[in-house]
């Protein structure tokens, strides 16, 4: 759609700017303030310039939770994105039974997060928990708050079963506005069910899967609660990310100074991620949207 | 994808070639097939927590502990009744509800002429701050907990549920915008311009034309900031007390000095759980839609 161009829309916008920008703005400005400032309490406060930053940047905690924040996205959008694109497929077209699957698949998402923890704690638990209790009887060695394995293996289970529908209920969205004549032109040509995916499916569904990817890194790489109730982040540090330790960092030792520097340079690694998205997003909607 | 599964493909195709058989028929029937299978696997594995959680919110504690029982042998509604009666308990989900419920309201009231704006016209800067707004719902809460504290202590908000919402603001609003921006632009302009030929003044318009237009989009909209800030604890633990905590805060409580009380605590759980399963039932034909942001 073309669209006219009107310096009054601002006018429209300016109750979400102002909105935001209290809600964003000042809070990121108090971060950057106490990122170049250090303290000896008392709220007295001297420059510090980027002593912060540089000390973060050598500090082997953060490379090691940045690389374990990483290695989590990279597994759960790993198995997440194909899963649900498996699901979406095989789910019932429309009628009675696509309304029942897509309800019960939103549930998970509707649950408060430390609600999903508290869940997959019991369920995990070998004298209480379905799941534990069962892996005990037949002899597997299981026990997440001490095993490392056992730890990553809770966590990213539960994130699969949090999420998964996530990308399952987008890619199915992607494959209703499918026309039926693509499939019919497929048809004549007896194209196989793989061809049907690759050259049919896969790329109406591109749009919408990267929503999916977008929303699934952003969530994945600022995970708190759900780990935190389940593991604590442990056994030692294995399950604490990113956002586990920068909470840690400044509610609980009130580092305020690392922990801001940490914040920002966070920020601005999901920032720069989700701008590559963004981009390509974009530009698909312009492929697309003619 | 093997050949075994694409053998029954056929069936699997959206919209059929089928067609010439009468649709309602097939339709009804249920036929079990490859993707019958897949799904029903799929829903056992999210349904089988769920179903644990229930079922020990049915239990009393003794036989949590004492035996492992798939299902309860005695049946009991005390966990739910202490949850009910007791208004430290209780009050926990009022508070949820109200700021959730204020939350939603200040989203749409600001969400909707954004939105309007971004879809019909161009205007400087447009595009960066379509962006700035969505890198708010890239922020992670971790970033803003003690900010956010700080800030409403200082305007003596903290505390309060309106604390909360404004909080949540912060990733509503911009995913709002994002979803009702998408929906508003397969409404055709020249609907709106036939309204203002028509002599219809820019609120009227807005309010009794382009709105019931896009229902279905605030719908949305209204869901999914009702999910978000339903969900969402970090941010909300952190800018309440007392007199406004939510729920999943409350929940921290049952560890008490006896330890665990698995019972009430997993009753807990299950209530969480009901006011967003309401929810969806009532948005359920869009849920799809919503997920990909109106943009299907």
């Amino acid at each position: 759609m073309n669209k006219t161009v009107n310096q009054k829309a601002w006018f429209l916008v300016l109750p979400v700017l102002v909105l935001v920008a209290f809600s964003a703005i000042i809070p990121l400005m108090t971060v950057v303030n106490y990122s170049v400032q250090d303290s000896f309490g008392n709220n007295e406060f001297f420059w510090a310039g980027l002593e912060w930053f540089d000390e973060m940047l050598h500090s082997e905690r953060m490379w090691n939770a940045l690389g374990r924040q990483i290695a989590f996205s990279a597994i759960i959008l790993a198995i997440e994105i194909p899963l649900g694109i498996f699901v979406a497929l095989n789910m019932p077209k429309s009628g009675v039974w696509a309304s029942f699957c897509l309800v019960l698949m939103s549930l998970p998402l509707l649950i408060p997060w430390n609600v999903v923890g508290t869940i997959w704690q019991i369920f995990g638990r070998v004298d209480i928990g379905l799941l534990g209790y069962t892996l005990d009887a037949v002899g597997i060695e299981y026990n997440y708050t001490q095993d490392f394995f056992a730890a990553w293996a809770t966590v990213i289970v539960m994130d699969v079963w949090h999420w998964t529908s996530l990308v399952a209920l987008l890619a199915y969205a992607g494959l209703q506005s499918i026309p039926d004549a693509y499939y019919q032109a497929a048809k004549i040509d007896q194209a196989s069910r793989w061809a049907v995916f690759r050259y049919i499916e896969l790329p109406k569904m591109a749009g919408v899967l990267m929503i999916a990817i977008l929303l699934r890194f952003m969530d994945s790489f600022m995970i708190y609660t759900e780990p935190f109730v389940v593991t604590g982040g442990g056994p030692g540090n294995s399950t604490t990310f990113l956002s586990i330790d920068l909470v840690k960092m400044a509610l609980g030792q009130f580092d305020l100074g690392p922990a801001a520097a940490f914040s920002i340079m966070y920020y601005l690694v999901i920032l720069l991620v989700s701008w590559v998205f963004y981009t390509v997003m974009t530009n698909l909607d312009k492929r697309d949207g003619v | 994808m093997t050949d075994a599964t694409a053998a029954p493909g056929a069936a699997t195709i959206p919209g059929d070639l089928t067609a010439s058989r009468p649709r309602a028929a097939t339709r009804r029937r249920f036929r079990p097939n490859g993707s019958a299978v897949v799904i029903a696997l799929y829903l056992l594995f999210l349904m089988l927590p769920l179903y644990w959680l229930l079922n020990m919110s049915l239990k009393t504690n003794a036989e949590i502990l004492g035996s492992f029982t798939l299902f309860p042998r005695n049946l009991t509604f005390e966990n739910y009744a202490t949850i009910l009666t007791d208004p430290s308990w209780y009050s926990g989900y009022v508070n949820s509800l109200i700021y959730v419920t204020l939350n939603v309201a200040i989203t749409l009231t600001v969400a909707l002429p954004a939105a309007y704006a971004f879809s019909r016209y161009s205007f400087m800067g447009d595009k960066h701050l379509f962006f700035w707004l969505l890198t708010n719902r890239m922020a992670p809460p971790a970033v803003f907990a003690l900010p956010f504290f700080q800030l409403y202590s200082s305007v003596n908000l903290f505390d309060t549920h309106i604390a909360v919402a404004l909080a949540h603001c912060l990733f509503n609003v911009p995913l709002a915008v994002w979803i009702l921006e998408g929906f508003m632009r397969g409404v055709p302009k020249e609907i709106d311009e036939t309204a203002y030929i028509d002599g219809y003044s820019f609120p009227r318009f807005f309010v009794k034309i382009f709105m019931p237009l896009i229902a279905s989009g605030i719908g949305v909209a209204a869901f999914f900031a009702f999910m978000f800030s339903w969900v969402e604890l970090l941010l909300s633990r952190t800018l309440t007390a007392v007199d406004a905590k939510p729920i999943a805060a409350t929940m921290t409580r049952t560890v008490g000095a006896s330890g665990v009380d698995w019972g009430v605590l997993a009753a807990a759980g299950v209530l969480t759980i009901v006011p967003g399963a309401l929810v969806i039932w009532f948005v359920r034909n869009y849920i799809a839609k919503g997920f990909a942001l109106g943009r299907v």
